[in-house]
């Protein structure tokens, strides 16, 4: 279910490398711990994110948690769906529940998961 | 610290899907389907809500309703059979130990609820100050509670069938009354009160039944979408129509005047109860501060805990705050000194001072009453 083309964080986020580029989302075990969500706060275009750093905020009806990058890099977009149905990020986090497009500069992390080292974090390998 | 208990609900919890958490020593439901889903079938129609967590004290005797109207601040020497009353129990200072619910099931027969965290604290200061003949039982473990609450709540009782025999009564019962009857051949108090500022119910029977009547009322209530509601729901509903919970607007540190519940300290009955000295002279020297209700305009949400400020000045703390599911904005609740309320007040979240808009409360309109 989970997809493959995708690297995974220990803070369960994915990150979609694209060339140069990336997409930054949470992933579906994320979403579900999370419960619904409410806001999202993100960065805009032109923030410098760096690896480990917190970049944004995710408020649910209970709790607020900090989105950690995964890499290091510049921000290109803010996904616009969010800021009217951050429930997106419950229904489809792989898709349009995106956070955030980034130019990438330096080497991405070698902490980075597979799909199934990921699974088997969460235990459900 | 002591084993997390059990309601007699919990296992049914597990079985179907809930998340659980530990709230007051008791693994309770935090969520089914999802907080803002739950909260909206409350609002819309009926949902079911396992409180078991509560503590039930029995007192019986001819002095229990005097010990009693010593001990709390609103009068329980005029609460009259099959009545319930909203209450603070103070201690010397004013500060509040807990609120609580009374009924009065028979001239020398009352029943106390009190809050799961506080369980030991009220059954201790009951007992301390216990009158000689009156006798103090307590029923927390013995007792299961299941609240339904929601537009459609009557409906759904009109069609359980252990009710059947009762539709006029259940018709004819009035918000903070109660019945004390016969289901099916189990002891039950049902009262005509909750917690989400809709109608509702809330039912009180013997642990042993607790899953088969659950279950009942799920079936009896299929029809107007009936679902179990969590904790997580519970609170965002209860926080819109601002009813205090201990913990949060109410504690010991501060008197029912400074905690939303001050209508319920009546100076004049002819009692002189635990407290009333303190509360009377907070009365004639002035009330500082209060629990006042605020929105916030962008994406944040005040947790509780955060500061306010007025100037450079920190002049009060949010109690509670969540995103209202209602409103679909972030509410929240601060004890606030009340000389500051005309001046431009900020939030403290996360590092960052945010601007606030105090607003009336109850935040979303009461119906209890429809």
């Amino acid at each position: 279910m989970r997809p493959t083309d995708v690297q995974y964080t220990r803070e369960h986020e994915w990150i979609r490398m694209e060339g140069d580029e990336a997409v930054i989302g949470v992933t579906d075990y994320a979403a579900a711990e999370l419960g619904d969500v409410v806001f999202v706060e993100l960065p805009e275009p032109g923030t410098k994110i760096s690896t480990g750093q917190s970049f944004g905020s995710i408020e649910t009806v209970k709790a607020v948690e900090d989105l950690y990058a995964p890499v290091d890099g510049i921000v290109l977009e803010a996904n616009p769906l969010l800021d009217g149905t951050p429930e997106k990020v419950n229904e489809d986090p792989f898709g349009d529940g995106w956070l955030i497009r980034i130019e990438v500069s330096g080497t991405a992390d070698s902490e980075l998961l597979s799909e199934q080292e990921y699974s088997a974090e969460v235990g459900e390998a | 610290m002591t084993q997390t208990r059990r309601t007699p609900l919990s296992d049914w919890h597990e079985a179907h899907g809930a998340r659980m958490v530990d709230f007051a020593g008791y693994l309770m439901p935090l969520q089914y389907e999802g907080v803002m889903g739950e909260h909206r079938r409350v609002r819309r129609s009926v949902g079911l809500f396992d409180i078991s967590h509560m503590a039930e004290f029995h007192l019986r005797g001819g002095q229990a309703r005097a010990m009693l109207d010593r001990l709390v601040t609103n009068n329980v020497g005029r609460l009259a059979e099959g009545r319930v009353l909203y209450t603070a129990m103070c201690r010397e200072d004013g500060g509040v130990l807990d609120d609580l619910l009374v009924y009065c099931l028979a001239s020398d027969h009352f029943l106390v609820v009190a809050n799961a965290a506080n369980r030991e604290k009220v059954f201790r200061w009951l007992d301390d100050h216990r009158d000689g003949d009156v006798e103090l039982e307590d029923a927390s473990d013995a007792t299961a509670l299941i609240a339904i609450q929601g537009p459609d709540s009557l409906k759904l009782l009109q069609q359980w069938p252990r009710a059947r025999h009762l539709a006029d009564e259940l018709t004819a019962l009035e918000y903070y009354h109660s019945l004390d009857i016969e289901l099916g051949g189990v002891p039950c108090v049902l009262s005509r009160t909750g917690y989400t500022g809709e109608k509702g119910y809330e039912l009180y029977l013997p642990a042993d039944e607790a899953v088969a009547v659950w279950e009942e009322l799920l079936e009896a209530g299929a029809v107007f979408d009936v679902a179990p509601v969590g904790l997580g729901a519970r609170d965002t509903l209860r926080l819109e129509v601002c009813y205090s919970l201990y913990g949060h607007e109410l504690d010991e540190e501060h008197t029912p005047w400074e905690s939303n519940i001050g209508w319920v300290v009546r100076l004049k009955k002819p009692v002189d109860f635990i407290g009333k000295q303190a509360l009377s002279q907070q009365k004639s020297e002035g009330v500082r501060s209060g629990i006042h209700g605020f929105q916030l305009e962008g994406k944040a949400i005040a947790r509780a805990g955060a500061t306010i400020h007025a100037g450079g000045r920190e002049v009060g703390r949010v109690t509670s705050g969540t995103f209202s599911p209602t409103l679909e904005r972030a509410i929240f609740l601060a004890r606030v000194e009340n000389s500051v309320l005309d001046e431009a007040l900020e939030v403290e979240i996360r590092g960052k001072r945010i601007a606030v808009r105090q607003v009336e409360i109850p935040f979303v309109p009461v119906r209890v009453k429809d």
